[in-house]
């Protein structure tokens, strides 16, 4: 396979699934908004998720203070911002258009609808159009797409570069929403195990659309302690970063067997694989729960640049 | 030749329908207005969701507009399409004579019948290249050729297209989207299929791959991009024929071979079809200011190692200027008369010619001697006294870089339209495919004038395209 090509499947990975965190982003952002405020007042939680959405810069640059309206449209249909659902939505489709004899029809179908409705939804009236209906509206894309690729691409390298992409963003994704409720929401320590953390908490999980399965395969209350576990470490929780983390592995072990090379990619994401594995929750709390996300977000990165150097620049010899 | 003013209608005759437009005739009554926008509506639907959309950049507007697409396919009957097909197949095989003699020895210079000053002082002629014959001594490998109608039985050449002729996956798709929308018709006329066209297509380039090559040979397409207008075209072959679609940093020289980069290490290229102009093949060889190309391509390339179609140089042959010549090159190098005609042609860089055109510009068709698309053109007829005027002054600055033909009576095709059916003026461009052998599916691009009175098919000035049907016997 081209490796331009290979490139652009995985880039239709990354984007769409970061088109989905936005979207969950924003629904974790509402929910906490219908919270009374607490504390004295504060009332950072869309600052928030700029700052866990890494956006925060270029908002600020744009719009000043962060109010809910204008974080909404910042997030969901703003080309300025790179990472808003309508230029994620936009660039896959971008980057598919460029592979369009790589994907099935039903691919391609998927991406150039979402796109065409996409277009359709900006010419709506802002006014008109809950938050509800936008995330909806995203996740039932996503899904559209990713039932497309399951049930219709060959399984081949082709299908790995997509999986490679949506696995990694997936992975740095999950560790960023952990890391909103867990540094930037509650800053004070008094507020941990009040009524609001464990909320917050909820919220979460309900963002991921996690809240039952989280039910199922814990029971009982829901503490931190077990979310950290369930969105961390459970490798039956497809979002987990666990689960990601195998995914990962799993689409560069098929290219080492469909090429009949190993490379430095394999070795990382094992590396990834076993760091995770070998974790309780405890120890991850003991370290720090942001240090280690910042940790897991780093070597995700490092798995991408190497992923970048071996299969998508071109240099492979 | 007849120059009537009154318009050949392709479907009616004094007598009322022609019998290979009969069932059509039919057709058309059964079809009641909303059924008919309920079909075009989903024409439409089909077309853009398959993608298949046409962007003039750097006009503005929608990057993602549709050609206009009419339902109402225009008809040919075996007979006349086996004239056609005789005419394109010999003008095919005498343009690429004439390209192999041009960088060759010249006889056709050197024999008086062509003037020296028109070859190898025209800008398409690629010096890089003399003296080196492609295999099989194939310089155009698709040769598209641009035919209008006048009468029953007159068909001119408007223009020849030997380097990159584009329009081919209209062909292919408006005959896909008809034969989705209207099953009936083609179970109720026997039309020939044009499916074949991308087997052919990799055959014709599989059968010039260089003479280094010793395995299957590594077929690709070279696309300038996605941002092309006619990247859709670009990727839409290269899925039929089953081969990468490849950009210019996808492919590197080494070792006297062309490589393309892949996910699992460099893989040996044998035959390039370009569709991407000379000037950005190779830096190293034609601009060594531009960042675009292959580096290289052009040593690999005259030494053997790789085949690019069409041939760099291939230019010299379409050129308007030169087109005047195509039938005297048919008499020279087959030794036959022209089944085809030219439309007669001035030359302004000839004293009398110029000053015949400049005489009569309010009835004659001027054009750039390297202009396409329909740009740079005048319609003396159709034109206001300023654009007139404007010309005059160009033309008198440079006339070598005009030609100007009469304004052709160009037949008609009933074409839907907001009002109900009406005669619009057509052309058509059929793809000649020239390798070891030299095959035509029976079919062609139809574009057809969608403005009332319009003579200008071009899509980027209001042409739509039709389905060319050729009907079995």
């Amino acid at each position: 396979m081209l490796s331009r090509t290979a490139d652009n499947l995985y880039w239709i990975g990354r984007y769409i699934e970061r088109a989905e965190m936005m979207a969950r982003l924003l629904e974790v952002g509402a929910r906490i908004a219908l919270l009374p405020s607490v504390g004295h007042g504060y009332r950072n939680e869309w600052d928030s998720l700029l700052q866990a959405s890494g956006t925060a810069d270029g908002f600020s640059h744009k719009y000043g203070d962060p109010v809910q309206r204008n974080i909404e449209s910042y997030l969901f249909f703003d080309r300025d911002n790179p990472s808003s659902v309508a230029s994620c939505f936009e660039r896959a489709r971008e980057n598919g258009r460029i592979v369009r004899t790589a994907l099935t029809s039903q691919m391609w179908d998927a991406l150039n609808s979402a796109f065409q409705e996409l277009r359709q939804l900006e010419r709506q009236p802002r006014s008109e159009l809950e938050l509800g209906v936008l995330t909806e509206w995203t996740m039932r894309q996503t899904a559209l797409l990713r039932g497309a690729i399951e049930t219709t691409h060959l399984r081949n390298d082709g299908y790995d570069f997509l999986g490679l992409g949506y696995g990694l963003e997936r992975a740095d994704n999950t560790a960023r929403l952990i890391d909103v409720k867990y540094y930037v929401l509650l800053p004070r320590v008094d507020f941990v195990g009040s009524e609001f953390d464990n909320y917050q908490w909820t919220t979460l999980l309900r963002a991921m659309s996690a809240h039952r399965a989280f039910h199922w395969a814990y029971g009982g209350d829901v503490t931190p302690a077990k979310i950290a576990d369930f969105l961390i470490l459970n490798a039956k929780f497809p979002r987990s970063l666990m689960a990601s983390a195998l995914a990962v592995e799993r689409h560069l072990g098929h290219l080492e067997e469909t090429y009949g090379r190993r490379t430095e990619a394999q070795e990382a994401a094992e590396g990834l694989r076993d760091a995770l594995r070998g974790l309780s929750v405890e120890e991850i709390i003991e370290e720090g729960m942001h240090e280690f996300l910042s940790r897991v977000i780093g070597q995700v990165n490092r798995i991408g640049g190497i992923v970048h150097a071996t299969y998508l620049s071109g240099e492979m010899r | 030749m007849s120059m009537a003013p009154a318009f050949f209608n392709e479907m009616f005759d004094d007598n009322g329908i022609r019998p290979h437009y009969a069932k059509l005739g039919d057709w058309t009554q059964h079809m009641p207005a909303e059924l008919r926008q309920m079909k075009q509506a989903e024409a439409e639907a089909l077309f853009r969701r398959i993608g298949i959309t046409f962007a003039v950049y750097g006009e503005g507007g929608d990057p993602d507009r549709l050609i206009p697409f009419d339902m109402f396919p225009r008809v040919f009957t075996q007979p006349e399409w086996r004239r056609l097909e005789r005419g394109i197949k010999q003008r095919a095989k005498a343009l690429n004579a004439f390209l192999v003699d041009v960088y060759g020895r010249g006889e056709i210079i050197r024999a008086g019948r062509i003037p020296a000053r028109l070859i190898y002082g025209n800008e398409a002629y690629e010096k890089a290249v003399t003296g080196f014959v492609p295999p099989k001594g194939v310089y155009s490998h698709i040769v598209g050729i641009d035919l209008v109608r006048t009468g029953p039985d007159d068909f001119f050449v408007l223009e020849d297209n030997c380097r990159t002729p584009s329009g081919v996956s209209y062909m292919l798709e408006n005959r896909e989207i008809m034969m989705r929308m209207f099953p009936a018709l083609f179970r109720e006329n026997r039309i020939e299929p044009v499916d074949a066209y991308s087997t052919i297509l990799r055959r014709t380039l599989a059968s010039v791959a260089p003479a280094k090559c010793e395995s299957d040979p590594t077929v690709v397409i070279l696309t300038p991009g996605h941002y092309n207008s006619a990247y859709y075209e670009h990727s839409f072959l290269a899925d039929l024929m089953g081969v990468e679609l490849v950009e210019p940093a996808d492919l590197f020289v080494e070792g006297g071979f062309v490589w393309m980069r892949t996910t699992e290490g460099p893989q040996k290229v044998d035959v390039i079809y370009r569709r991407i102009d000379d000037a950005y093949l190779d830096p190293l060889c034609f601009r060594p200011d531009s960042m675009l190309g292959v580096p290289g391509l052009m040593d690999v390339y005259r030494s053997g190692g790789v085949t690019i179609a069409s041939a760099p140089g291939a230019g010299v042959a379409d050129d308007k200027a030169v087109y005047t010549f195509v039938p005297d090159m048919i008499r020279f190098y087959l030794g036959e008369e022209p089944i085809l005609q030219n439309v007669p042609t001035w030359q302004c860089a000839k004293a009398d010619d110029l000053k015949y055109v400049l005489d009569h510009l309010g009835e004659l068709v001027v054009k750039e001697v390297h202009g396409s698309g329909g740009y740079g053109m005048l319609v003396g007829p159709k034109s206001t006294e300023d654009q007139i005027a404007y010309f005059r002054t160009r033309i008198e600055e440079d006339p070598d870089n005009y030609i100007a033909q009469p304004t052709l009576s160009l037949s008609t095709c009933p074409s839907f339209v907001e009002e109900g059916i009406a005669p619009r003026h057509v052309d058509l461009r059929p793809y000649c495919l020239v390798g070891e052998k030299i095959e035509l599916v029976p079919g062609g691009l139809t574009r057809v004038a969608l403005r009332e009175g319009s003579l200008v098919v071009n899509s980027s000035q209001g042409g739509g395209v039709k389905d060319t049907w050729v009907l079995a016997e």
